[in-house]
């Protein structure tokens, strides 16, 4: 077949019984080491942003205060992906470890794990791993105490400024950065803020060395990451990955055979068509043979039976209804997105129109407030681009 | 003392009377009431010392904190993309047909809502939906109906 | 000094002080860079983007307003990106916004109109959303209208009825295409704890907030032979109606205003600024009563300190948010409404016409006193006391619409007979005028002389101060006041209703204590009125307290007592402050409101 197999790792869910000796080792590590090993290890941002952990929690550690807050991102909302709940369910101690040593490097005593409304019903487990985890924190003699904050169904309280708004009792509005949240966050406090997979993979590193995380991956895409994949597979599921594959390597693994297109990082992602399978790789920054995608993770497939225009529907539905609205390109230009290739589909508006939309869809892409307005841009560019003609009359 | 201004109360003494204490405080309200009425909005602002409109403002952000009356069992069925391509509608019609409502409607006897939502999380099971805090997934129009059954009878049967 | 940043706009160098915004550095540089949700009075919300600029090696556009300026910062500001995406913003905005301009109430002073024309969006070819929305529109209040298909959601109304006026009766509801501003559960504005006091309405860029204007209804009753119209102005008109007639901020145009008024047809001209002395004499007496009673007799009920009642937003404020308060508050009606009072009793027997042919108008710097006019309890006269309240914008509007060339006009003089003021009165527009002005006037009482203070410039009253405190020594008072002798007069100030919620919370709270309490509820006093001409900002309003404080000290008189109409109204009509007729004319009750 000639087929190249991915590399499945096995590190995020493996059950690691020696937790708190992991996390008594790593108190007694002084703070700068811990750092390095983070830096080393070229861990990213495992929520779809990317910005380098360890870099976020020496900036947190550096800025002046006495309170600080560590915040674990668990508002997993991007559509196609549900990684995080698993974690959350299979190995949440790595996630509290991870937490317990941010808090440690940040010098933080406070933590707090925004868990997504939709996931209300993992409460009470959390609430008891919480508490045993609070008893070995006593013994490792770390004064570190966590919370969990429930949101209430917005999607937009995934992004970190939104979210520390929301846990402040406020609408989840992102905030204007600069500030960063390592200065001015939840309650205008330093803070962390991570997702969950990012904590649950510093307990890897944390455990076998940065080496053996770097090993994993390719250039500026460091490790491996876990992929929740759906849509028109056999096998839809959460698989953890060496980063750095090419969207054929996995098309070849996770497809019968009928794919048309991956969606690579969710509605808020890319479309990729056929045609450039080979050419687009999964993982942050560096440029390798074509273009390359940072994600949260999410990858979904459709088969040649999919209407590409149903599925940008779809999309911008979504994102008209979950955009906060305090930004005008967000707001209303999600709603002239959706509004405008229905036009087009209908033939109310010719076929021209989509190009006035991409245009649009530039100016949400470099002036919408935050990230999740920003990438509007993506699906749709990459959907009109690819698929024009199913979305004219 | 009314029920509701109870309730408030108790939920600001767990909680705290702070404007970072809002959303458990709503969340705590939905939990016992399934929806949050004017009312209780202004006691929560009352309680907390901030205005009625910013109690409205927030909560109005949030889907889960409806603030129109719901039934016992609020049910929102998943309608992003792979639910959606998965028979999301489907189900949908299912629904409406077992309940005799139709979507964002409450049966008369205040028992169900139905609802749609956005992405739950469950994409690799789709069509997905919850039933207040209770997921059900890879729902077939038949499992539906035999959801909705067990339910009404669980509420015929004395408490 | 700050450390100052060096930074290039448009290739041209400017440095500017750390932790300035690129929006001020361009300011600096006299390069305009439109905005709409930014307003100098308001915190920073960055949520129009229409200010975006270019900075060169960032992947994004940046909001100028939002964004501190950096060393070595290379800013671009009309480069084509932001000229196209700026372009997009405003035809976004428009796609959602009721263009109706020909219809609207701020054709021609709308600042989205502005940036349309500026930026020529004439062919926008974007789905008009309008049609799809289920816009409400508010107009049961007396005082302001709210109509959300002019909205831009820019969220100015949203901060300045909670930064400067702590209500927070308008905010931020549901989300993505259907977040919108909303009072409480969208009730109308009439029902929830709205102060009228229109400061939305001067910080709205659009026709979303505007006043309830009664313009028709004052031409009307100028056109009815049968009616006697007579109008009172407010102190702060004078030194705000200029702008709207393209004057500098802070011109005084008193004749002018006086000449225009006779112009529109009014049958007399007259002052409110008469009733702010009569004011002075009864509140003076109101206070240096209730000292007695709780100096001298030890009356438990009287109630210390006694605030002032001139301002109706700051009334309703109380009835709202400190019911517990509401026997502090002077019984005094405002001026407005204690010359509505007169004007349908005193002026009508005097002039002999029957008071129900007079209609009674006033113009005011204010929203909230179409409010007041309209309460059930200014009926003391038989008649509504105040027939019709314009501000002072509606005003402007007349003017034009009569074709009047204000700046050409020649000054004239109010009417005699309740048109007679004193400098003291004048004062009344700016933040601390009454406290001056009853100083003035009560210490004189109780001492037999003038003020300590030159030329009778009570200085630490003055001022944008938030909240001011002052305080004055009685010694030697005359044997009516002896008991007062030693006493120490504390007095405070405040203006914008975030400032009295915090001197109430003080005083509730224990932690300060007066006998005299002054609150306007707009920021600088009633030159920064809801009524006034916009735009407003703090230099604007400064601009406007100089005029008032210089048409003070240009009065001959400048002490209520010594108004000789008010004297003449005390021994023909009135009798004595908190006399019998004053009692039923000239003072009010409170009304508790719930707050939540």
């Amino acid at each position: 077949m000639g087929k190249k197999q991915l590399r499945r790792v096995d590190l995020i869910f493996a059950n690691d019984d020696d937790y708190l000796q992991i996390l008594k080792k790593s108190l007694d590590i002084p703070t700068e080491e811990i750092i390095n090993e983070m830096i080393n290890s070229g861990l990213k941002g495992r929520g779809g942003a990317g910005f380098p952990t360890g870099l976020k929690w020496k900036l947190t550690g550096e800025s002046k205060g006495k309170q600080k807050y560590i915040i674990c991102n668990a508002d997993e909302g991007e559509p196609g992906t549900f990684k995080d709940r698993e974690i959350l369910t299979q190995v949440p101690y790595k996630v509290l470890t991870g937490m317990a040593v941010a808090a440690k490097v940040a010098g933080a005593t406070k933590g707090y794990i925004y868990l997504r409304g939709e996931y209300r019903f993992l409460v009470p487990l959390l609430n008891k791993e919480i508490e045993k985890f609070h008893v070995l924190c006593k013994d490792a003699g770390l004064d570190f105490k966590v919370e969990i904050f429930l949101g209430s169904g917005a999607y937009i309280c995934g992004e970190e400024s939104a979210l520390m708004e929301s846990m402040e009792g406020k609408r989840g509005e992102p905030r204007n950065k600069p500030p960063y949240p390592t200065e001015v966050g939840y309650m205008g406090k330093p803070t962390v803020i991570n997702n969950v997979e990012t904590l649950a993979h510093t307990f890897t590193i944390l455990k076998y060395g940065a080496k053996k995380f770097r090993d994993l991956g390719v250039q500026d895409s460091r490790g491996s990451k876990l992929f929740s994949v759906s849509g028109d597979t056999p096998i839809p599921g959460i698989y953890e990955l060496e980063l750095g594959m090419t969207v054929q390597d996995f098309v070849d693994d996770f497809s019968d055979g009928d794919c048309k297109a991956v969606q690579v990082g969710g509605a808020s992602g890319f479309l990729v068509p056929r045609k450039r399978f080979a050419e687009t790789n999964i993982g942050y920054q560096g440029k390798l043979t074509g273009i390359s995608l940072p994600t949260g993770g999410s990858m979904m497939l459709f088969n040649s039976s999919r209407s590409m225009f149903n599925v940008l529907d779809n999309y911008l539905d979504f994102f008209q209804e979950e955009s906060c609205g305090q930004c005008t390109p967000c707001r209303v230009g999600c709603q002239q997105l959706v509004k405008g290739i229905e036009a087009v589909k209908r033939g109310d508006k010719p076929a021209s129109y989509l190009d006035k939309l991409l245009k649009l869809t530039d100016t949400m892409k470099y002036t919408a407030k935050c990230g999740l307005g920003q990438s509007v841009a993506n699906s749709f560019q990459s959907i009109v681009e690819n698929f024009r003609e199913e979305m004219i009359y | 003392m009314t029920e509701v201004q109870t309730l408030v109360k108790e939920l600001a003494d767990k909680h705290g009377r702070k404007r970072e204490n809002l959303m458990p405080i709503l969340q705590g309200i939905i939990e016992k009431d399934r929806f949050i009425s004017e009312y209780a909005m202004k006691e929560i602002a009352r309680e907390l010392d901030i205005s009625t409109a910013e109690v409205f403002g927030t909560a109005t952000f949030y889907s889960f904190l409806d603030t129109e009356v719901r039934g016992k069992y609020v049910i929102r069925v998943c309608k992003t993309i792979t639910c959606a391509m998965k028979g999301k509608n489907q189900i949908l019609l299912a629904l409406e047909d077992s309940l005799k409502i139709k979507v964002g409607d409450t049966t008369p006897d205040k028992k169900f809502t139905i609802l749609e939502t956005n992405c739950l999380g469950w994409c690799h099971k789709a069509p997905a939906m919850l039933i207040n805090d209770d997921v059900y997934t890879e729902l077939t129009p038949e499992m539906v109906r035999q959801i909705i059954e067990e339910y009404r009878k669980r509420e015929e049967l004395p408490e | 000094m700050s450390k100052m940043i060096n930074l290039t706009i448009n290739g041209i160098a400017v440095s500017i002080e750390q932790s300035k915004t690129v929006l001020e550095a361009a300011e600096k540089l006299n390069i305009t860079i439109p905005v709409l949700c930014y307003h100098k009075d308001l915190c920073i919300a960055g949520n129009c983007r229409v200010c975006v600029v270019e900075q060169i090696g960032s992947q994004k556009l940046i909001p100028a307003c939002a964004t501190p300026v950096f060393e070595g910062m290379e800013i671009q500001t009309n480069s084509l990106v932001v000229r196209n995406s700026r372009k997009h913003i405003i035809e976004l905005l428009l796609s959602e916004h009721n263009a109706d301009c020909t219809k609207c109430y701020k054709n021609g002073s709308c600042e989205l109109q502005e940036l349309a024309s500026e930026y020529k969006i004439t062919n926008s070819d974007f789905i008009d959303l309008v049609p799809l929305k289920n816009y409400k529109y508010d107009d049961l209040s007396p005082s302001i209208i709210k109509d959300d298909s002019k909205c831009i959601r820019c969220q100015r109304c949203v901060r300045t009825c909670n930064e400067i006026q702590h209500l927070s009766a308008l905010e931020v509801a549901y989300k993505g295409d259907h977040m919108k501003i909303s009072t409480f559960a969208e009730k109308p504005m009439n029902d929830v704890v709205c102060s009228n006091c229109g400061q939305c309405i001067i910080h709205c860029p659009t026709g979303a907030l505007v006043e309830k204007n009664y313009i028709e209804e004052v031409w009307d009753a100028l056109g009815d032979p049968n009616k006697h119209v007579v109008v009172q102005t407010a102190p702060a008109v004078r030194v705000g109606l200029g702008e709207e007639f393209e004057s500098k901020s802070g011109d005084r145009v008193t004749g002018k205003m006086v000449a225009a008024l006779k112009r529109l047809g009014f049958d007399s001209v007259l002052d409110t600024d008469f009733s702010a002395d009569l004011t002075i004499m009864e509140e003076g007496t109101e206070l240096l009563t209730r000292l007695k009673q709780a100096l001298v007799d030890g009356d438990k009920k009287v109630q210390l300190p006694m605030f002032t009642s001139c301002s109706p937003g700051w009334i309703k404020f109380v009835e709202h948010t400190f019911p517990e308060y509401l026997n502090n508050l002077s019984t005094c009606k405002s001026p407005q409404q204690m010359f509505g009072a007169l004007a349908k009793t005193y002026y009508a027997q005097k002039r002999s016409i029957p008071a129900e042919n007079i209609v009674s108008v006033s113009v005011m710097p204010c929203t909230a006193k179409k409010f007041e006019a309209n309460r059930p309890e200014m009926r003391d006269s038989g008649y509504q006391d105040v027939d019709y309240v314009l501000t002072t914008r509606e005003l402007a509007i007349m003017i034009k619409q009569a074709g009047i060339e204000f700046n050409n006009l020649e000054q004239d003089n109010f009417d005699k007979l309740m048109g007679n003021s004193t400098g003291a009165a004048v004062i009344f527009g700016a933040t601390g005028g009454v406290m001056e002005a009853a100083l003035r006037t009560a210490y004189e009482i109780v001492t037999g002389r003038e003020v300590p203070f030159k030329n009778l410039e009570i200085l630490p009253v003055r001022g944008i101060e938030g909240i001011k405190e002052a305080s004055i020594l009685i010694e030697n008072p005359v044997d009516d006041w002896k008991f007062l002798d030693g006493v120490e007069l504390k007095c405070a100030i405040a203006h914008g209703l975030e400032n009295a919620h915090q001197l109430m919370t003080n005083l509730k709270n224990g932690k300060s204590e007066y006998h005299f309490v002054e609150i306007m509820a707009c920021p600088g006093g009633c030159l920064g009125g809801g009524g006034q001409p916009i735009p407003t900002s703090p230099e604007i309003r400064k601009k406007r307290m100089e005029a008032i404080y210089a048409e003070d000290g240009a009065m001959p008189l400048r002490k209520s007592h010594e108004n000789p109409e008010i004297v003449q109204i005390y021994k023909e009509f009135l009798d004595k402050p908190l006399g019998h007729k004053s009692h039923k004319l000239l003072h009010t009750h409170y009304t508790p409101r719930e707050r939540y």
